[in-house]
C-alpha cells in the first residue's frame, strides 16, 4: 500500500440508534501516519461515529460505505476490525472483575498475534513486551495486577486505555473523549502517551468536545461534526477558532450549505 | 445475547447409559424394603434399627415446601431404592471388576484401573447403590487413614461408626436426611487418626445409572486431632425424561486443630432445554468443629440437577474454630437451585466467610438462601458474607435470602451483595480487543468465579472450568 492511499476511508454514512438517525451522510479519509480530529457539539454524533467505526452492535449502518485499509470495513466483525488494526478507547471503559489487566491485555494480544499466524506469548514474554511498552510511555506497571477497570478512577480508566493503545499497536487508534474527566495534569500525561505512540504507521482519529486536548496532541486535521455531518474541515487552526467562537457559528448556515 | 447463552448452554456430556445386569429392587418403600437393604448390605442389627427408626419418624414429617423451587410432587412408592450391577467385585482385586463398570468410569474421566489412576487421587467409585472400587486403600492404611464404602466401615469399623454417625445430622433433622437414615445405600467413610496429615486427596464419585431409581448416599467424614483431609465429590447421571430423586447426607467431624477441605462439583443429569427429566437433588451437609482450633471449609461447583436444594453448613462449636464455605452455582434452561449455608457460632472466637457466586441463565432461578446465627456464648464471633449474582439474558432470575440472628453483642457482622448482568457493552469491549464472544464470556464468568475456584484442589479447578465453558489457560490463582 502506497503512502497516500487511504486507511480509512468514509463515504456518505448513515447510522441511527434504536431507529433515530443520527449520521446523516459522515465522509472522512484518514491516511497513514495522519492524525484527525473531530469536534463537535453534544449530540452531534461524535462518539457515535467512532462506535459504529468499531462495530458496536446497538448502532445499525443505514447507508453509505466505510473502507479500512481497502476492504469493506462495515463488513467485518468487531473482534476482526480489532485484530485488523483498529483500536478504540473508549469514552467509558467497562470493569472485569476478578480478572487481572495483565491476564486480559496478554489475551488480547494473543487473539491478535493467533489471526497474524504467530505463535502466542506465554506470560513471561508478555511481560517483556508489557515493560518495553512501558519504558516508552514512561509509565509503572502499577495498573497491571488490578482486575480490569475495577475501582479505576476516572483517569486511571483513560491511561489504562492508553496503556493498552501501546500494547495492541494499532495502525488506526480512535480515541473517543478520551479527555473527559480528566484534570490537567493527567490530560497531559494521557496526551504524552499518545504523542510518543504517533508514528509514519499509525492514523488516530481523535474524537473531543474540547480544544484543550489538540493543545497536546495537534492533529495535521481537524473536523467539525455537527447534526451528524462534518460541517466544517480545516487545519489545526479550526480549533482555535472554535475555542473562540464556539460552535454555533457553524452550525445552521454551514449545515444547510454542506448538504 | 444468543451467542453468550449458547456458550453457558452447554449440551450434556456425561448422559449415556451403562448396560449390565443389575439387581434391582421393585419400587416402593417399607419396612420390609428396609430390612431387605440391610440384609444386602450385610449389615448387623444396630444399624437396622437405627434405619428403621429413622423411617417410623419420616412417616410422621412433611416435605419441606419453603424452598424457592416448585415441581411436581414427588411420589416416594414409584422409586426403587436399591439397584447394583449384579457382578459384585471383590474390593481388593479391581481385576474382577466388571469392565463394564471400569469403562463408564474411564468414560466420565475417573479411571480406577491400576495404571490410569489419577497420581494422588484415591477414588471410591460408587454405582448406582454400591461402591464399585476403591482405589490406593493399602496406601493410605500405611498412614493410618481408613477410606472405604460405608456399608463396609458398617461392617468392619462399627464403634467408629456408631460413634459418629448421625451426630452431626440426626435422623430427624429434616424430611430428606430422614429418608436417607432410612433407605442409605453407600457413600463413603473416612477416617484421619490423631495427627495425620492424609497423604492423598480422597475423592468419591457418585454415578447414577439405573432408571426409575433414587440415589442415597451417606458419607461420613472424621478428623481427629491435629489431623487434615481434602476430600473432593463429583457425580453424574444419564439423560432421561424422568426425574430422579438423588437424597444424600454427609457428616463431617473436625475434632481440635483438625481440618478438612471438602469440595463438590456437582453435575448431576440437569433436565432438557424444556425442563423435562432431570435430578432432584436434595442434600443435607453439615460439618461439625468440635474441637478448638478446627477447620470445615465447604466448596461447591453446582453446575447440574433439575432442582437443588442444599445448605451445607457448620457448627462451630470449638473455640476459635473456622467455617467456610465457597460457591458457584449455575442455573440454565429450567434449572432451579436454592442453595446457600448454615453458619451456627456456638464457641468463642469462631469465624466464618461465606462467598456466593450465583450465575442464572435462560429460564433458571438461583437462590441464595443463609443462615447466620451467633449463639449467645458466642463470643467476638465473625463473619463474613458475599453473595454476587450474574444475569445471562433476560429471562432469568436471582435471589438472595441471607438470615441474621445475632444474640451476642459482640459479633462482628459484615455482608456484601451485588447482581450483575453479562452485558453487550462488557462483551463489546472485549471484542473491540479482538476476543470472540466466546472467549469473552468465559473470562468474563471466570472472574466472576475466581474467588470460588482458587479454593478448588488444582484437579478439580479444571474441570470446574471446563463445566462452564471456560478456557483454563494461566486464569486460575
Amino acid at each position: 500500500m502506497s503512502a497516500k492511499q487511504p486507511l480509512l476511508d468514509i463515504q456518505d454514512l448513515h447510522a441511527s440508534v434504536d431507529g433515530n438517525e443520527i449520521l446523516r451522510g459522515v465522509n472522512l479519509t484518514v491516511r497513514p501516519g495522519e492524525v484527525h480530529a473531530i469536534m463537535g457539539p453534544n449530540g452531534s454524533g461524535k462518539s457515535t461515529l467512532a462506535q459504529v467505526l468499531a462495530g458496536h452492535p446497538a448502532y445499525a449502518v443505514t447507508a453509505g460505505s466505510a473502507r479500512y485499509d481497502g476492504r469493506d470495513l462495515l463488513d467485518m466483525d468487531p473482534e476482526e476490525r480489532a485484530r485488523e488494526g483498529l483500536f478504540l478507547a473508549f469514552q467509558y471503559p467497562v470493569s472485569i472483575r476478578g480478572i487481572t489487566n495483565s491476564y486480559f491485555l496478554r489475551s488480547a494480544v494473543n487473539a491478535i498475534r493467533k489471526h497474524k499466524g504467530q505463535d502466542p506469548l506465554d506470560p513471561q514474554d508478555f511481560l517483556q513486551v508489557l515493560e518495553d511498552k512501558l519504558t516508552v510511555i514512561g509509565w509503572d506497571d502499577s495498573l497491571m495486577n488490578r482486575a480490569v477497570n475495577e475501582g479505576f478512577s476516572g483517569g486511571e480508566k483513560k491511561r489504562n486505555e492508553i496503556l493498552q493503545l501501546a500494547v495492541l499497536e494499532p495502525r488506526l487508534a480512535v480515541l473517543d473523549e478520551t479527555d473527559s474527566g480528566l484534570d490537567i495534569d493527567a490530560l497531559k500525561t494521557v496526551a504524552e502517551a499518545v504523542n510518543k505512540l504517533r508514528g509514519p504507521d499509525r492514523s488516530f482519529v481523535v474524537v473531543t468536545h474540547y480544544q484543550r486536548l489538540l493543545n497536546y496532541i495537534v492533529p495535521d486535521h481537524v473536523h467539525v461534526l455537527a447534526d451528524g455531518r462534518i460541517v466544517k474541515s480545516g487545519g489545526k487552526e479550526l480549533a482555535l477558532a472554535l475555542e473562540e467562537k464556539g460552535y454555533d457559528w457553524l452550525k445552521p448556515a454551514a449545515a444547510g450549505s454542506a448538504a | 445475547m444468543t451467542s453468550i447463552e449458547t456458550q453457558v448452554l452447554q449440551p450434556y456430556k456425561y448422559g449415556f447409559t451403562t448396560e449390565i445386569d443389575a439387581d434391582i429392587v421393585p419400587p416402593g418403600l417399607s419396612e420390609d424394603v428396609i430390612r431387605l437393604i440391610s440384609t444386602k448390605k450385610g449389615e448387623p442389627e444396630w444399624m437396622l434399627e437405627w434405619r428403621l427408626k429413622a423411617y417410623r419418624h419420616w412417616l410422621t414429617m412433611k416435605e419441606p415446601r419453603w424452598a424457592n423451587v416448585s415441581y411436581a410432587p414427588i411420589d416416594y412408592q414409584a422409586i426403587s431404592y436399591y439397584a447394583a450391577p449384579k457382578q459384585l467385585p471383590k474390593v481388593d482385586s479391581l481385576d474382577q471388576v466388571d469392565p463394564k463398570l471400569l469403562e463408564t468410569f474411564d468414560k466420565l474421566g475417573i479411571p480406577i484401573a491400576e495404571q490410569k489412576r489419577l497420581a494422588g487421587v484415591a477414588v471410591d467409585a460408587v454405582f448406582d447403590s454400591v461402591s464399585v472400587a476403591t482405589t490406593f486403600r493399602a496406601e493410605l492404611a500405611k498412614h493410618g487413614v481408613l477410606f472405604c464404602p460405608m456399608s463396609e466401615a458398617i461392617r468392619e469399623h462399627p464403634n467408629l461408626v456408631k460413634q459418629y454417625l448421625g451426630t452431626v445430622v440426626p435422623t430427624n433433622d429434616n424430611f430428606f436426611a430422614a429418608l436417607n437414615s432410612a433407605v442409605f445405600t453407600d457413600g463413603s467413610f473416612a477416617f484421619i487418626p490423631k495427627g495425620v496429615r492424609c497423604p492423598l486427596e480422597l475423592s468419591t464419585y457418585f454415578r447414577i445409572n439405573a432408571s426409575s431409581t433414587g440415589q442415597f448416599e451417606r458419607t461420613l467424614i472424621v478428623a481427629e486431632e491435629g489431623s487434615y483431609v481434602s476430600y473432593l465429590e463429583g457425580c453424574s447421571a444419564p439423560t432421561r425424561d424422568e426425574n430422579q430423586l438423588h437424597a444424600a447426607v454427609v457428616e463431617l467431624v473436625a475434632l481440635d486443630n483438625a481440618q478438612i477441605k471438602y469440595s463438590t462439583i456437582q453435575n448431576w443429569y440437569p433436565g432438557d432445554e424444556a425442563g423435562k427429566g432431570g435430578i432432584y437433588n436434595f442434600v443435607t451437609k453439615r460439618g461439625a468443629c468440635r474441637g478448638r482450633n478446627s477447620k470445615i471449609s465447604w466448596t461447591q461447583v453446582e453446575t447440574g440437577s433439575a432442582i437443588t436444594w442444599k445448605y451445607p453448613g457448620c457448627l462451630l462449636q470449638g473455640d476459635g474454630s473456622i467455617g467456610e464455605f465457597y460457591s458457584v452455582a449455575v442455573t440454565n434452561n429450567r434449572q432451579q437451585a436454592d442453595t446457600g449455608t448454615k453458619m451456627i457460632h456456638i464457641g468463642k472466637n469462631t469465624r466464618s466467610t461465606i462467598v456466593s457466586k450465583g450465575i442464572s441463565a435462560g429460564h433458571g432461578q438461583n437462590t441464595y438462601r443463609g443462615l447466620v446465627k451467633i449463639m449467645k456464648g458466642a463470643e467476638s464471633a465473625r463473619n463474613y458474607s458475599q453473595c454476587d449474582s450474574m444475569l445471562i439474558g433476560s429471562e432469568c432470575g436471582a435471589h438472595t435470602f441471607p438470615y441474621i440472628d445475632v444474640r451476642n453483642s459482640s459479633a462482628i457482622m459484615e455482608h456484601e451483595a451485588s447482581t450483575s448482568k453479562i452485558g453487550e457493552d462488557q462483551i463489546f469491549y472485549c471484542k473491540q480487543r479482538g476476543l470472540s464472544a466466546e472467549d469473552a464470556v468465559s473470562m468474563i464468568v471466570n472472574g466472576f468465579c475466581k474467588e470460588v475456584f482458587k479454593e478448588l484442589p488444582m484437579e478439580f479447578a479444571v474441570e470446574a472450568q471446563n463445566l462452564l465453558g471456560i478456557s483454563l489457560e494461566g486464569s486460575v490463582g
